[in-house]
């Protein structure tokens, strides 16, 4: 379904987990499209893994890029990417956007973890990555964001990220940042010089029950139990590593799953 | 309509508790984010396009008539941090007192029923001005003037700021508070048919862990 057009590429890529009745997680459909290849990798236990491989470079300007991962109940998907994802400046006119559509059936389990998104000089991305769980499912999601590449401006990215459990919104949020986003969004209030920004959304059942404590680490992060069966890591640090750093050691401090 | 009861409801001294908070200045003034008017201007530019957008599309969805209940569920998932969550329905509950007394409503008195400990403040600002007879635009830059106004008086109180400075730094802000108040007016618009999903969302990552680690301490000047 990729196709070349004046004003950029589209394409779309499917995942689809089964519970193959024996224990393990089937892919009935993996469709790779153009930029967006696919590649299931060895699975661990139950869990079948995905790796989102870049074809080509990142979302140009024009470019619409969408990637669906449904998980199906009683299955167990992970899915992650082989390398940073760069938005780039593109030759047609226009913003690039890359969207995102989960959906996690009850028992079901998806880990949605691909590496950064790196917002280069003169790029103009518009991100949406949106959640559907059923009551008992279970979800992890990392964003990270790094604004240019070492020693570069960034380029214009807006990014919102919205998850509903049994249909309600538990997070739906969206940062804008780069030249041409409304104002003071490198100030005190938003990242103050920092480079990168992440989140980490952790879904588990039992969270409705026994919600995380709400902790900091340092001045660059928080661990807060959400409005539902949640819990998010903020954080923000100088480059993409720190933030990785920051994110892992708020991520070991939840819980066991 | 009277315009005079915006004044009536955006006045700093209307009888809603705000004066207790400082929506995230005192955390950022600790850390050193905030040291002057400069500063404090970039804080309220930031905070305006984010939670002040956010709370300024609530509040205009609100007086648009946009069931509150699900107003507040949407605040709820627009504001991560627990500590901000309990601040704004702490506020929510001091102003739908306030407003009560004020503008006597049936609606107003059913959010208290269906919200006893409180209901985010947005929301019950939106309800306040419909109960005052204002509009969603009205409301927007209300919640979108308070979003700005509440750092910068608490700033001159934690750093001795210069008043003239520090009115200054809301008058510069003006065109930008029109914007941000026409954005949240054409997304609650959009929201009575399509549903609060098309409100706004601007997150602020600092305003957010600022408010956890503000809250962690053991002794503050502010609230929140």
């Amino acid at each position: 379904m990729n196709v070349r057009t004046g004003a950029g590429v589209r394409s779309l890529a499917r995942i689809v987990a089964r519970d193959d009745g024996r224990g393990g997680t089937s892919l009935p459909v993996l469709e790779s499209d153009g930029p967006l290849a696919l590649r299931r990798t060895r699975a661990t236990g139950s869990e079948a893994r995905v790796m989102l491989v870049g074809a080509m470079s990142g979302p140009l300007g024009g470019d619409h890029f969408t990637v669906e991962g449904r998980v199906e109940e009683g299955a167990r998907l992970s899915v992650g990417s082989a390398a940073a994802t760069i938005a780039l400046p593109g030759q047609a006119k226009g913003e690039a956007r890359y969207d995102v559509r989960l959906d996690v059936a009850d028992h079901g389990e998806l880990h949605w973890l691909p590496e950064q998104l790196i917002s280069a000089q003169g790029s103009d991305l518009y991100v949406t990555t949106r959640v559907e769980l059923a009551p008992t499912a279970r979800f992890v999601l990392r964003e990270e964001q790094v604004l240019g590449r070492v020693g570069e401006e960034p380029g214009r990215l807006t990014s919102r990220l919205t998850v509903r459990v049994a249909g309600q919104a538990v997070l739906d949020q969206e940062l804008a940042c780069g030249p041409g986003a409304p104002g003071g969004w490198d100030g005190p209030a938003v990242l103050a010089g920092h480079r990168a920004v992440g989140q980490l959304v952790v879904v588990r059942p039992e969270f409705a029950a026994e919600p995380v404590a709400a902790t900091v680490l340092g001045e660059g992060a928080s661990v807060v139990p959400l409005a539902g069966p949640a819990a998010l890591v903020t954080a923000v640090a100088p480059d993409a590593l720190r933030l990785r750093r920051l994110l892992e050691e708020a991520f070991a401090s939840l819980p066991r799953a | 309509m009277s315009r005079a009861a915006l004044l009536v409801l955006a006045d700093g001294r209307f009888p809603a508790g705000g004066h207790a908070h400082s929506g995230g200045a005192e955390a950022a003034v600790k850390a050193g984010r905030i040291s002057g008017a400069a500063s404090l201007g970039e804080f309220c530019r930031g905070r305006l396009h984010t939670a002040g957008l956010t709370a300024a599309g609530l509040s205009a969805a609100a007086a648009l008539g946009i069931d509150p209940v699900a107003l507040d569920r949407a605040a709820d998932a627009r504001t991560p941090s627990p500590a901000l969550r309990v601040a704004a329905r702490k506020l929510g509950r001091q102003l739908l007192r306030a407003a009560r007394a004020t503008w006597p409503s049936a609606e107003l008195d059913a959010l208290g029923r269906e919200f006893p400990k409180g209901a985010h403040q947005p929301v019950v600002l939106g309800l306040a001005a419909r109960a005052a007879g204002l509009g969603p635009v009205d409301a927007a830059y209300c919640a979108a003037y308070e979003s700005v106004s509440g750092p910068t008086s608490a700033t001159v109180r934690l750093l001795s700021l210069d008043p003239f400075d520090a009115t200054r730094v809301l008058a510069r802000l003006a065109p930008e508070l029109d914007r941000v108040a026409d954005r949240a007016v054409e997304a609650a618009r959009k929201a009575v048919g399509e549903g609060v999903d098309a409100l706004p969302a601007g997150s602020a990552p600092l305003l957010e862990i600022g408010a956890e680690v503000h809250a962690a301490w053991p002794v503050r000047l502010f609230a929140s």
